[in-house]
């Protein structure tokens, strides 16, 4: 397929995978034109998915109209709709998946499904220039380190159990701590390790390229409710702990597949405690280091619109009848048609 | 002793090639990481540096071929081992035919089968740690995150983590070498403990994120 105006097609793309419900707008060169996003805050507890789910049909057809006000282009203007297809949580996915159906039907153009986590490393590849990194990804619900090989992202390193912010969301849940909109989990635990000072002896599991995080959460959070040590120096110590796990790993995968190009993201790469472990490893072996802006490494639509420009003018689309949510698509199960 | 030479740069410590009283020996040296927070760092490589010695060693015993240990010092995390000549199983694999690509796997899979029997878990099973002689012999290296235990689990991840490195490295004959590896682990584990092991795997496998078979919690 041969474009002949990049900058005059344009690819909606929807994100609706966890807490987040994000729009973005693509052109085919890449100009992110729109990124409108809502965060779906539990008043307790972790993330609901009907809840969460219930929250992004609320909001849907407002941040639907914010993204294309805020692009400038009507929706006639759109030339394909992209969708984040899974890795997720069921009732979200699907949320945004029938919204993307809609919207396909009614204007009379195409869809197409995009692999979650590879929107994520695509989008940190166009903001950042990068072109074959080895990526971190960290976030809510991922934690691995993957890099491109023969049409695929491959999966180097992952979590044996749960996800890096997942671990420490669940510690500041437990810790009596709180979140709000623009100030997450992530931000709170990072601001009260400054302030620590101790560094408690926390189980640290690497195995191979592989990490754990369930056994050093229970730890962390039984430490803090025998009250062995304050807030801070536990938020400090597991920060510490679980952040060199991920660095070692990531360290091992940049010696195993000798990419120069290392890339952080997914919503922990906004850590700066973390970005100055991977840069160090990065600089040791000399790759280039670089991190996602904020508002691209979290969940976003952009990230979906971008990638689905790139499946799309690679000859992909997603028809209806096979555009069920795939809520357990692994990252090295999808198809990389536009590197080579 | 002459001018080391550095072999490989790996992510835990620096490997370099020299003569030691007249022998072709490796150095390994970890090197201190600065990301890491200094107490953990040199908890960490103290530990490692004393550990691997010990377990290849104990390698030795259940008839896994490792390097000879010259000389362990834990204060600079040096370990001062035998040189092995030959070929890294990461590249030969791809190199050779199906026959010998098959062959050698079943070897490596009974020489981890062995390390599981004796109470060894290796913990980084990695290609890249299997070094071929020119008789052939397999040497298993790197044994830094390897544990003493029988345990099913630890036994259960220790071959997880095998395959998924066949996977992201070697992916167009994955399952094959997998296989290939299961039954020469089946040849010399007893066969109730090797059930055991492979119905742990699929566990192993269900507890990760994203997996397919994990139906029940699609439910949501």
């Amino acid at each position: 397929m041969k474009i002949k105006d990049d900058k005059k097609h344009y690819c909606l793309g929807i994100e609706s995978s966890a807490d987040d419900f994000g729009v973005g707008i693509s052109t085919f060169d890449g100009t992110i034109l729109a990124n409108a996003v809502d965060a779906y805050i539990p008043m307790e507890g972790g993330i609901h998915p009907r809840e969460a789910a219930r929250h992004h049909a609320e909001v849907s057809s407002k941040i639907l109209s914010e993204a294309l006000e805020t692009s400038g282009i009507g929706p006639q203007d759109l030339s394909v709709i992209a969708f984040s297809q899974g890795p997720g949580l069921g009732p979200c996915l699907r949320t945004g998946a029938t919204v993307a159906r809609a919207l396909s039907s009614y204007l009379g153009i195409p869809l197409v499904g995009v692999n979650h986590c590879v929107a994520h490393i695509e989008i940190g590849k166009l903001k950042t220039g990068m072109k074959n990194p080895l990526a971190l990804y960290v976030s809510g619900g991922n934690t691995l380190v993957a890099a491109f090989d023969s049409g695929k992202y491959r999966v180097f390193g992952e979590t044996l159990d749960i996800a890096l912010g997942n671990c420490l969301d669940v510690f500041a849940r437990e810790a009596g701590l709180r979140q709000r909109q623009g100030l997450p989990f992530g931000a709170v635990v990072e601001r009260l390790a400054q302030e620590g000072k101790i560094l408690a002896k926390l189980p640290y599991t690497v195995k191979g390229m592989d990490v754990s995080f369930s056994g050093l959460l229970t730890a962390a959070v039984t430490a803090f409710k025998k009250g062995e040590y304050g807030v801070e120096d536990l938020c400090f110590s597991l920060q510490e702990t679980a952040f060199s796990m991920v660095t070692e790993v990531t360290e091992r995968a940049l010696a195993h597949t000798g990419k120069k190009e290392t890339l952080l993201t997914g919503g922990v790469a906004a850590n700066k405690r973390l970005q100055s472990m991977i840069f160090s490893i990065a600089e040791e072996h000399g790759a280039h280091f670089e991190v996602v802006p904020k508002e691209f490494a979290v969940d976003n639509g952009a990230m979906v619109a971008w990638t689905g420009v790139l499946a799309y003018t690679n000859g992909s689309a997603t028809p209806i009848d096979k555009s069920q949510v795939r809520l357990r698509w692994r990252l090295e199960e999808a198809d990389v048609t536009w590197m080579k | 002793m002459k001018q080391p030479l550095l072999l490989g740069k790996g992510a835990e410590a620096n490997l370099y090639l020299t003569e030691w009283y007249g022998r072709k020996v490796v150095f390994k040296k970890r090197l201190p990481k600065k990301y890491r927070p200094t107490a953990l760092d040199e908890q960490i490589r103290a530990y490692r540096t004393v550990h691997e010695p010990q377990l290849m060693h104990e390698a030795k015993k259940a008839g896994v071929p490792t390097p000879i240990i010259f000389l362990v010092d834990r204060k600079n995390a040096t370990i001062i081992m035998q040189y092995i000549e030959g070929r890294q199983v990461k590249h030969l694999l791809n190199k050779v035919s199906k026959h010998d690509r098959q062959s050698l796997c079943f070897g490596i899979g009974e020489s981890v089968g062995k390390l599981h029997e004796y109470g060894l878990i290796h913990g980084d099973l990695t290609t890249s740690n299997f070094i071929q002689d020119k008789n052939g012999k397999v040497f298993f290296l790197d044994f830094g995150l390897g544990e003493r235990t029988k345990e099913v689990e630890a036994r259960g991840v220790d071959l997880h983590l095998m395959k998924r490195a066949f996977q992201s490295t070697h992916y167009n004959f994955a399952d094959e070498c997998f296989e290939s590896a299961i039954e020469g682990y089946s040849a010399v584990m007893n066969s109730e403990a090797s059930k055991n092991v492979f119905l742990k795997i699929r566990e192993i496998e269900k507890r990760g994120r994203y997996v397919a078979e994990r139906k029940n919690a699609d439910c949501l």
